[in-house]
């Protein structure tokens, strides 16, 4: 019996340790964009990344077939809609105008590809506000596209 | 409904994919380790509302074998037998 815990203990182990340098990369670029952190400097999105991987590895036994990378992203993401309050002023990353609402609707549905119900359930949203959200914070990111490189300008923040 | 169309939809796309972050090397570890004390927590919690429930039910069992609720109390308005 112990002897059949440790041998489970050591596999999960092993098996979250290639999850980990398989997925940590891009679930850490979603973090990046949630907390509207630039990449260099993001002490919010790891802590956020390193909390969702440790559920997941709490959770690594009872996934049975599940996408370990779903359930992380998942994790991932309620911690932050829970916390949402922390974020509401980026510092710098490429959403930090967006409302941590708007970047989680962009992310999702155009980084990883959720379906909009799926979104829409996650938020608690009716699919069509979820629609609204996107239009709304797609706009936004693309008016302020051309931030041309290395000129920086005063911006007035539109909300 | 306006839906965005397919270039702007691209563009957006672009924007997000930026190139991967390097992650910090320790970050895998962190997370491993606090998994770990999660999952303890979460053993011990379950081990302690098992044992909670355990006490409760010998604490139930000896009360009711020794307070013996089910025994009438003898009857004690039955006349004595006298005159025989």
């Amino acid at each position: 019996m112990r002897q059949r815990r440790s041998a489970q203990k050591r596999r999960r182990a092993l098996e979250f340790e290639a999850f980990c340098a398989g997925a940590a990369g891009r679930l850490l670029h979603v973090a990046h964009l949630l907390t509207a952190e630039p990449p260099d400097d993001a002490p919010q999105a790891e802590r956020l990344l390193v909390r969702s991987l440790a559920r997941t590895y709490a959770g690594w036994d009872r996934l049975r077939g599940e996408d370990p990378y779903e359930a992380a992203r998942q994790h991932l993401v309620s911690r932050f809609a829970q916390t949402a309050w922390r974020y509401r002023r980026g510092s710098g990353g490429l959403l930090d105008r967006l409302s941590p609402q708007e970047r989680l609707v962009l992310v999702l549905r155009m980084s990883e590809g959720v379906a909009e119900e799926q979104t829409a359930a996650v938020l608690g949203l009716p699919p069509e506000r979820v629609h609204q959200i996107l239009l709304r914070a797609s706009a936004a990111v693309l008016s302020r596209r051309p931030p041309a490189a290395g000129r920086t300008r005063p911006e007035v923040a539109t909300r | 409904m306006i839906s965005i169309n397919a270039r702007k939809e691209q563009a957006v796309r672009d924007l997000l994919d930026g190139p991967p972050p390097t992650v910090p090397p320790q970050l895998a570890r962190l997370a491993a380790d606090r998994g770990r004390r999660l999952l303890r927590r979460r053993l011990l919690l379950r081990g302690g509302v098992w044992l909670l429930l355990v006490a409760a039910l010998v604490a139930l069992t000896v009360w009711a074998v020794v307070s013996g609720t089910w025994v009438d109390d003898p009857a004690e308005t039955t006349p004595d037998f006298e005159g025989w």
